[in-house]
């Protein structure tokens, strides 16, 4: 072997393992494109300004939109980051500065058991211990079971991101006098927190298109609702009975919810994803 | 005023495996003090044992008797938080916060330690630069940039404002140059010499020029022991132990 094959094998095998990660880079994008594109193919041209100002038609009328399930949406995911950040970051930071023992081995396996749990027997779940027993659906019940299905991911998000703090930061604050509980918040979760962000955004999208979770939780309305302890309507839930209905109107105002409710999402993660760089310091990594 | 700090009989374990065996030493205030010895003899571990930082290992301890003034650190009453606002650390390997500005490093000790003093800031962290040697380098990025974004020994010098920060009377500096190039270098050096006019300081190496440079006295550990203590210039020249003769005369380490 001498060493001019030897360079021409280092450069054919360089660049074929450059062309390979491309490809397999942009295979990724496909599927993503060509969903979103069927969806614009088959949606966009049942949105008009009712879409997004009223509420369904009774069968038979034409027109009526899907305000009330997009504000619905809305309310349900709000009551869901409420219960499933706080818990989640929690749990993570729990297990990331503490969780060394049992208890932590504990919470770890129940975390993936809990992140492996089908959605459907979430919502079961969550009907057969909070529906029941208030005897009817609510905006709370289904936003518990969503909130508690973000837990797993953030919760492990948060523990992965706060092991990846070099300790010499902990200890610099340490050495300066701060005291554990703070060094923890300020310093360590400080400087993790564009990772943790990242996996709270995962945990958001995957519950906010959920639509088993809230069959027998939120269970959907035809009207408007802001009462977290009455039915409302959610996106996911609209579309599913716009979809399985024979009218062909209604089909379409499924495709058009389900362009709607993947824009919305997308729209979330990144304005959130903008704010949270906003706070990133120049040259901080 | 600069304290001293005196040690009876320190000893410290890393779970079973000791690692200090009964060091006994005084500390001159307002002098700066080189612990200098090969590598693993215990000197981080001993300084680190002087602001309680040893125990925040896990299965780490310490046992003995310190006294910074007239406090016994590790006295029934004493805390540990209390104890590291009073004896400040300088680490080996800059470590600035990287997700905060110049200014908020600076400040962070106060902050987070809940003496937010307002306007009274400003001046603190004017100071503290200055002190550092570093407030004409950074002055006008103090709330532009990153800690982070700094050289390697402009991020030391940082490191050392914000230590000084916190008002503490004893500075601890565990290497505080060995990450550095030789420019870097002589700037510590020289601030570590205006330093001790305020402040008692304990500085580790194993460059023993550097000791021989900025240090009134030298001690030289050896597996957990301290071998011997004495004036600088004594220990470098003649000293009165064959153990410390050997590895000043680079016979081993
Ligand atoms: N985190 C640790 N866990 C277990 N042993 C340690 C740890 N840090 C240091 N040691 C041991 O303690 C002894 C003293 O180490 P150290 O104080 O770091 O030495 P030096 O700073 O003089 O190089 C060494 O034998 C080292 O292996
Ligand atoms: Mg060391």
């Amino acid at each position: 072997m001498n060493a001019s094959y030897i360079g021409i094998r280092r450069y054919l095998v360089n660049h074929l393992a450059t062309a390979l990660s491309w490809l397999a880079a942009a295979l990724v994008l496909v599927p993503l494109l060509a969903i979103f594109g069927y969806l614009v193919y088959r949606g966009f041209g049942s949105l008009d300004w009712a879409f997004f100002t009223q509420i369904p038609k009774p069968v038979g009328e034409s027109g009526g939109g899907m305000a009330n399930a997009i504000v619905g949406s809305a309310f349900i995911l709000l009551i869901a980051s409420c219960i499933g950040v706080p818990l989640g970051v929690g749990s993570g930071i729990y297990l990331a500065e503490y969780g060394r023992g049992r208890f932590g081995h504990l919470v770890r396996f129940t975390a993936d058991v809990l992140n492996g749990i089908p959605s459907i027997v979430m919502g079961i779940a969550i009907y057969a211990l909070v529906v029941i027993r208030q005897k009817h659906f609510s905006a709370f019940a289904g936003g518990l079971a969503l909130g508690i299905m973000m837990v797993p991911t953030i919760a492990r998000a948060t523990e992965g991101m706060l092991l990846m703090v070099p300790q010499a930061l902990r200890e610099a604050a340490l050495g300066l006098g701060i005291p554990k509980w703070r060094t923890t918040i300020s310093i360590a979760l400080r400087t993790a927190s564009a990772g943790i962000i990242t996996g709270i955004m995962l945990a958001f999208a995957r519950v906010a298109g959920e639509t088993a979770p809230l069959l027998f939780t939120a269970f959907g309305n035809s009207f408007w609702n802001m009462d977290p302890t009455q039915p409302t309507a959610a996106l996911p839930l609209q579309i599913f009975v716009f979809a399985i209905s024979p009218y062909e109107e209604w089909h379409r105002k499924a495709w058009a919810g389900a362009l709607v409710l993947v824009v919305l999402i997308v729209a979330a993660v990144t304005s959130v994803r903008i704010v949270a760089s906003r706070g990133v310091l120049k040259g901080s990594h | 005023m600069a304290v001293g700090i005196k040690v009876q009989n320190l000893k410290a374990w890393f779970g079973k495996t000791q690692a200090l065996h009964g060091i006994t030493m005084d500390v001159a205030p307002g002098k700066a003090t080189a612990i200098i010895g090969p590598s693993g003899c215990g000197k981080s571990t001993f300084v680190r044992c002087l602001n309680r930082m040893h125990e925040t290992i896990p299965d780490a301890r310490a046992e003995g008797n310190v006294k910074i003034g007239d406090t016994d650190i590790y006295g029934s009453g004493s805390s540990a938080v209390q104890v590291r606002r009073r004896v400040g650390m300088v680490f080996q390997k800059p470590n600035p916060f990287p997700t905060m500005t110049i200014y908020d490093n600076v400040a962070a000790g106060l902050r987070l330690n809940g003496v937010s003093r307002g306007r009274e800031l400003d001046a603190v962290v004017e100071r503290c630069l200055t002190s550092a040697a570093l407030w004409d380098e950074v002055k006008d990025d103090l709330k532009k940039k990153s800690g982070a974004s700094l050289s390697g020994g402009q991020q030391q010098r940082l490191c050392i404002a914000r230590a000084l920060a916190v008002e503490p009377e004893v500075l601890l500096m565990d290497e505080p140059a060995s990450a550095l190039d030789p420019i870097s270098t002589s700037k510590i050096e020289e601030l570590i010499f205006s330093l001790k006019q305020n402040y008692t300081v304990v500085i580790v190496t194993h460059n023993m020029q550097q000791a021989a440079r900025v240090a009134d006295f030298t001690a030289f550990f050896l597996m957990g022991e301290l071998i011997e203590m004495d004036k600088t210039e004594k220990i470098f020249t003649t000293p009165s132990n064959k153990k410390t003769e050997d590895y000043i005369t680079g016979r081993f380490g």
